[in-house]
């Protein structure tokens, strides 16, 4: 039982983190019908742009600072502008091929002028123990959980509380009929993409003390949030966050209790059962195209 | 008459000519190792200590007057593509052929060498390499079965540990070593309380460590890859796991300080090779290779560096540049620091390409390695 609450604590800060990215994944499908293979890439880049800061001398705050603006940069508008503007009026097809090609550039750069090796990454949260129900647990899995948390329901704050999100969500449902009553809708789909840069960095900053910064980093995070994603429901951020959850707990407890090498099966078996009996995903809601 | 004096003549300088040129003519070396992947630390630093070697070796004139040159093919960390690297090194025929540094590659690749008659220097250490019968094969650290009897008898003799937890890498090296190790804790009667296999890459070790908890070991032998070392050792750490933490070269190694930071004191090894090791050629390799790349290199780099100092004693042994007879040659070779300082400490080549040198047993004191024990060669 003891090993359990260890597996489901640990589980959870990492399925925090996938929800995060999952997150951005569903944002960005409701706002411009784009589907980004490379977002587990944009999280991997982040670190490393921290790193470079950090190596030219600043003090980490300041490199998490300066990294998170050229995410921003880089991976929200830069992104919008260089790739899916120019890629979307082709069609959502040649766009998800475009992601892929992404993927593979970020990471190859990051391997050429970074290092192929992985490096270090500092932490933000402090080391140390708590104690819950008897049972010593690291406050990092803690931070790593609350500081996602807070991220997650700063977004739906404010996507359901301010205007902007009102204005976004009726961006994402109908743009037509958005623009008729006055809502400025590149402008909101502009926001969502930079709300998905900086989820990503956000991601970045947790995950690498844990996985250490290295260019393939984005292959197992982009997998995990996209099935994440899918399984909680591709249309819902909710359902988004659930399946991250979900999908981090699942990745631990198969671990643990059927084998570590058929591990990264079992989301993917999760991943099936959805399609076929709950296409919609768990959260999500059924949506009809007309042909 | 006179035609053919001149005819001789012109053959005569020809052939004079292409000997000289010949003479001359660079040594060529083909180094096939990780330069990316999960084994990119060990490739990279086997790389830069081949590199290192050969700088300093062509500084001071080369092998029997002929500089050394070669060419570095990423494998990837992958066997298939470290296969096909191999082949195509070896179609360019090179004096000796270096890498890969795991043994998974190192296994799919020592066939194709030996087919070729060519010697293959590597850094692998599973125990099965040298006990095929291939004779062209030669290691530059020790292998399994000559590490694991003394790690073993370590956590019995000194740690007392009567349950240890292994975890291991699934995969050539991690078999190896976690068959190796398990054949040994039986002799001692240690019961293994957990058997935790690992997959290479591995990002995530929450549930490994959860398992580790569960099992409440004396000790935990820790067998994976450098990365995967830093990333457990910090998982370690975080789910506050006090029992000492035993492993090899690679738990133990440079680059996993580096990673894992303060996770990483109090871990404790084997190593054959380390660069704090008390001795003063290995110090003065580390300061060089320091004063070159700009970071301290781990036990791969001083294995790239000794492949090329094999190479030039073995040759000049021979006194000739002979690829085919080189292998012959460096079975049952010792080459001593005294005669050639490049090889830092006495090592002897057996029949099989094993090597008998000193070792250590060393543990991470505030980031840094601290040789507790000096384990000497076993043919003295």
């Amino acid at each position: 039982m003891s090993n359990l609450l260890d597996l489901l604590i640990a589980g959870l800060a990492t399925g925090a983190i996938y929800a995060i990215v999952a997150v951005g994944f569903t944002l960005l499908w409701q706002t411009s019908q784009t589907i980004n293979f490379a977002q587990g890439e944009f999280v991997m880049l982040p670190a490393f742009l921290m790193l470079a800061v950090m190596h030219a001398g600043a003090p980490f705050w300041v490199a998490i600072v300066i990294g998170i603006a050229l995410s921003l940069l880089l991976l929200g508008l830069g992104f919008k502008l260089l790739l899916v503007d120019p890629m979307l009026r082709h069609g959502v097809l040649p766009l998800a091929i475009a992601t892929m090609a992404l993927a593979i550039g970020i990471k190859e750069a990051a391997k050429q002028f970074w290092s192929a090796e992985a490096s270090p990454f500092p932490s933000i949260i402090p080391g140390g123990d708590i104690t819950i129900f008897g049972r010593i647990v690291a406050l990092q899995s803690i931070g790593v959980l609350v500081l996602a948390i807070l991220a997650v329901l700063g977004l739906t704050t404010l996507l359901n509380r301010t205007s902007i999100g009102h204005q976004m969500q009726a961006a994402a449902q109908n743009p037509t009929v958005a623009r008729i009553v006055g809502v400025p809708v590149e402008r909101m789909i502009l926001l969502t993409f930079l709300i998905n840069a900086f989820l990503v960095a956000l991601a970045s900053l947790l995950i690498t003390p844990i996985y250490l910064a290295k260019f393939s980093n984005g292959e197992v995070l982009g997998q995990a949030a996209f099935i994440a994603a899918i399984v909680g429901g591709f249309n819902q951020v909710r359902g988004a966050i659930a399946g991250g959850l979900l999908i981090g707990v699942v990745d631990n407890l198969s671990a643990a209790y059927v084998s570590t090498q058929y591990r990264a099966a079992v989301p993917l078996v999760l991943l099936i059962a959805i399609i076929l009996f709950r296409p919609q995903g768990m959260m999500g809601r059924p949506e009809e195209r007309t042909v | 008459m006179k035609p053919v004096f001149l005819a001789s003549a012109l053959l005569a300088t020809v052939l004079t000519g292409a000997a000289i040129a010949q003479s001359g003519a660079p040594i060529k070396l083909a180094n096939v190792a990780e330069l990316s992947g999960g084994g990119a630390t060990v490739g990279t630093n086997w790389k830069n200590g081949i590199d290192l070697a050969i700088e300093e070796i062509n500084s001071k004139g080369g092998v029997l007057g002929r500089k050394l040159e070669v060419t570095h093919a990423d494998s990837q960390s992958n066997p298939g593509v470290a296969r096909a690297q191999v082949q195509k090194a070896l179609d360019a025929e090179p004096y000796v052929l270096l890498g890969p540094g795991y043994s998974g590659s190192v296994k799919v690749t020592a066939p194709l060498a030996a087919e070729a008659g060519i010697a293959q220097i590597m850094g692998g250490e599973a125990a099965e390499l040298t006990t095929a019968g291939n004779k062209f094969l030669f290691r530059t650290s020790f292998g399994q079965q000559s590490s694991m009897p003394k790690v073993a008898k370590y956590i019995n003799d000194d740690l007392k540990a009567k349950s240890v937890a292994i975890v291991w890498v699934n995969n050539d090296f991690g078999k190896g070593g976690r068959d190796s190790i398990s054949k040994e804790f039986a002799k001692y009667n240690i019961k293994v309380a957990a058997d935790l296999s690992t997959e290479a890459g591995q990002a995530d070790f929450a549930a490994d460590v959860s398992k580790i908890k569960a099992a409440a070991p004396d000790a935990v032998f820790v067998y994976v890859n450098e990365e995967e070392s830093a990333r457990i050792l910090k998982e370690l750490k975080r789910q506050g796991v006090t029992v000492p933490l035993v492993g090899e070269t690679t738990l133990v190694g440079q680059k996993v300080v580096e990673l894992a930071g303060d996770a990483a004191n109090g871990a404790r090894g084997h190593v054959g090779l380390t660069t704090d090791a008390p001795v003063e050629l290995v110090k003065a390799f580390r300061d060089k290779f320091v004063k070159k790349y700009n970071y301290v290199p781990d036990h791969n780099g001083l294995k790239g560096w000794l492949a090329i100092y094999m190479i030039k004693a073995t040759t000049e042994k021979m006194g000739k540049v002979d690829s085919k007879g080189f292998a012959d040659a460096l079975h049952g070779f010792t080459i001593t620091a005294a005669k050639e300082p490049g090889i830092l400490m006495d090592a002897t080549f057996d029949a099989n390409g094993d090597i008998d040198r000193q070792g250590f047993l060393v543990e991470i004191v505030e980031g840094k390695q601290v040789v507790k024990q000096v384990l000497p060669k076993l043919g003295n």
